[in-house]
């Protein structure tokens, strides 16, 4: 907005979006630099680079969270709720797109519903659920609860990403005589490739990230996810805030890289999903 | 099914406008069989639809999770509306989402206006001011907890003081009137990097023809950003305002880990009242209750809004 060419007042507007940016940070600057400091430091609350690098902390908040761990049961749900979402949406999405029937609207706007529904609402006759058929605890119950829960919008974008698509390449296959499982899964899904990026992405940090549910399913058993287990290590340590800091770092740090290494298609992701 | 059909595919794409609309709707092959949708289906009952129909049932129920249940009608309902703590927590929800939706966006369209110049940094502060919003929310709340620190020397109040400002120092957390406005400082720090590239991309999207010619025109910068940036970055508008309440209304991991709905009831919301009147007095059927108000409410106005936002967006 500031036309084609660097001006002084785009000097200007760069040196105050600086200060803007600094301000963003000073929280992760409190954040790190308390990691580092020991408990007589802390208390003194001041805002200088400490004195000697207290490692213990990590050390502490490796071992006494069990991260290792939860970094793993993270892994698998997150992955598998993935590969189930992919799999599922985008066959699903491939009907509702291409079918012009009554039921087929009807399913997808059942399916819409589901993107405006609090999952609050569930949240309890669902425990009830998984209580009952004795899932409760499992990494399985995590990943059905996450492939329903995330369906109505993965559907949304595959949905919406198959009806702007050609259709003239599934179905020459259809011609040649190729079935509609073969005609989806070699010509078309492979077409889906940007979509399903978005999908993987949105996803992802979605789940990684949840904590209510993880917290009332898997909560003391040993298949805790990273939220879960930060929450119990600050429970433990409650005003330990060099332990609670470098947990808070631990558990960031794995998603933090992924964003700064894919952080163009991340950006896209969330800037265009949403509108399908 | 199709092994006899005659080769006029080939020449599909340049047959006449009625006979491929004719190809569009029957098709040279049928549609897709309804069983691609049912596995999704099938789980999306399971998981959501089910669930969500049982939890309204049992919003009328007196349901303590264990042994039998009684039908009650609206009684959770009555009691819901004359208690002060649950009527506290709807005002809360609305008050918090108000203060989201409000700040958070304009922080968003200030911040992606800024990013979207020639400025070098622009590349490096995108990715700065996104950043939290990839964050797991219970995580960035414990960060936050200490930036409330009461004491002078720390956090907020540290800053605050570094600039002079100390007159505006708080009893962040222990001051009931000012907690809830904490809670909603932190959401706007985590989420206003999502608002920004949501309206960067639809900043980045407009023709820079139609600035030129209206600064040609004799446009002044304010009346370029009423008159055309403003209507053009409307859906991208829509599209916050909807995210922004929708997950307002929702919030639960912040007011958790940071304040727990204290000090007293004062930053309880919705969602950590159903929390709890579930998982720790085992109030089912009250929780559930509290849960379809919440589902009321985020349904009616996400749709309300989309209408009315959708209604104002032009196209040039």
């Amino acid at each position: 907005m500031l036309g084609r060419r660097y001006r002084p007042q785009t000097f200007g507007l760069e040196l105050l979006m600086i200060g803007v940016g600094l301000l963003f940070l000073y929280p992760i600057y409190v954040l790190v630099n308390l990691s580092f400091k020991n408990p007589q430091e802390i208390s003194e609350a001041s805002l200088s680079l400490p004195s000697t690098l207290e490692t213990s902390n990590y050390s502490q908040a490796w071992s006494g969270a069990s991260l290792g761990a939860a970094m793993v049961n993270s892994t698998i749900i997150t992955a598998l709720s993935l590969v189930a979402l992919i799999a599922v949406g985008s066959f699903a999405s491939y009907y509702l797109a291409r079918a012009k029937s009554r039921l087929s609207y009807g399913m997808y706007i059942l399916f819409l519903l589901g993107i405006i529904l609090p999952f609050q609402l569930a949240l309890v006759p669902l425990y009830k659920v998984m209580k009952d058929t004795g899932l409760l605890g499992s990494y399985a119950s995590m990943i059905l609860f996450y492939t329903g829960l995330q369906m109505p919008f993965t559907i949304f974008l595959y949905t919406g990403f198959l009806r702007a698509l050609p259709r003239e390449y599934g179905e020459a296959a259809l011609v040649d005589g190729a079935t509609h499982l073969q005609s989806f899964t070699r010509i078309t899904f492979p077409l889906l490739r940007p979509i399903t990026g978005t999908v993987i992405i949105l996803n992802a940090v979605f789940v990684w990230n949840d904590f209510v549910t993880p917290l009332v399913y898997l909560g003391g058993t040993p298949n805790e996810t990273i939220p879960v287990v930060v929450y119990q290590f600050v429970g433990q340590y409650v005003s330990n805030w060099g332990y609670i800091f470098a947990a808070v770092v631990l558990a960031s740090l794995p998603i933090l890289v992924v964003f700064l290494l894919l952080q163009r298609y991340v950006i896209k992701g969330f800037a265009s999903g949403l509108k399908g | 099914m199709s092994t006899t059909a005659p080769p006029r595919e080939v020449a599909g794409a340049a047959a006449a406008a009625g006979t491929a609309r004719r190809r569009r709707r029957s098709g040279p092959v049928g549609a897709p069989a309804i069983w691609f949708a049912v596995p999704a289906m099938a789980i999306y009952a399971f998981i959501v639809l089910y669930p969500s129909l049982a939890g309204a049932f049992y919003a009328f129920t007196d349901w303590t999770g264990i042994g039998s249940f009684k039908w009650v009608g609206l009684e959770n309902f009555k009691s819901l509306f004359s208690d002060e703590q649950s009527l506290g927590a709807l005002r809360n929800t609305i008050l918090l989402t108000v203060f989201i939706v409000i700040v958070q966006n304009a922080v968003g369209l200030a911040l992606a206006i800024g990013v979207h110049t020639r400025i070098k940094s622009r590349y490096v502060l995108r990715t700065i001011f996104f950043a939290p919003a990839v964050l797991s929310s219970i995580v960035i709340a414990f960060l936050w907890k200490y930036m409330f620190n009461p004491q002078p020397d720390a956090g907020i109040n540290a800053l605050l003081g570094f600039f002079g400002l100390d007159f505006l120092q708080q009893n962040w957390l222990g001051d009931p009137s000012v907690a809830l406005w904490a809670i909603g400082l932190t959401v706007v720090w985590q989420f206003a990097g999502y608002s920004m590239v949501i309206f960067l991309a639809a900043l980045q999207g407009i023709p820079k023809e139609l600035e030129e010619a209206a600064a040609i025109d004799g446009a002044g910068r304010y009346a370029r950003f009423r008159h055309i940036v403003l209507p053009l970055i409307a859906p991208a508008m829509t599209i916050n305002l909807t995210l922004s309440t929708i997950g307002g209304l929702k919030l639960f991991d912040q007011v958790f880990a940071i304040t727990g709905g204290g000090p007293g009831y004062s930053t309880e919301t919705l969602s950590t009242l159903i929390y709890k009147q579930a998982f720790v007095f085992g109030q089912y059927g009250y929780s559930t209750a509290v849960a379809l108000v919440l589902a009321i409410l985020v349904s009616a106005l996400a749709l309300v809004q989309m209408r009315y936002l959708q209604s104002r967006e032009v196209t040039y």
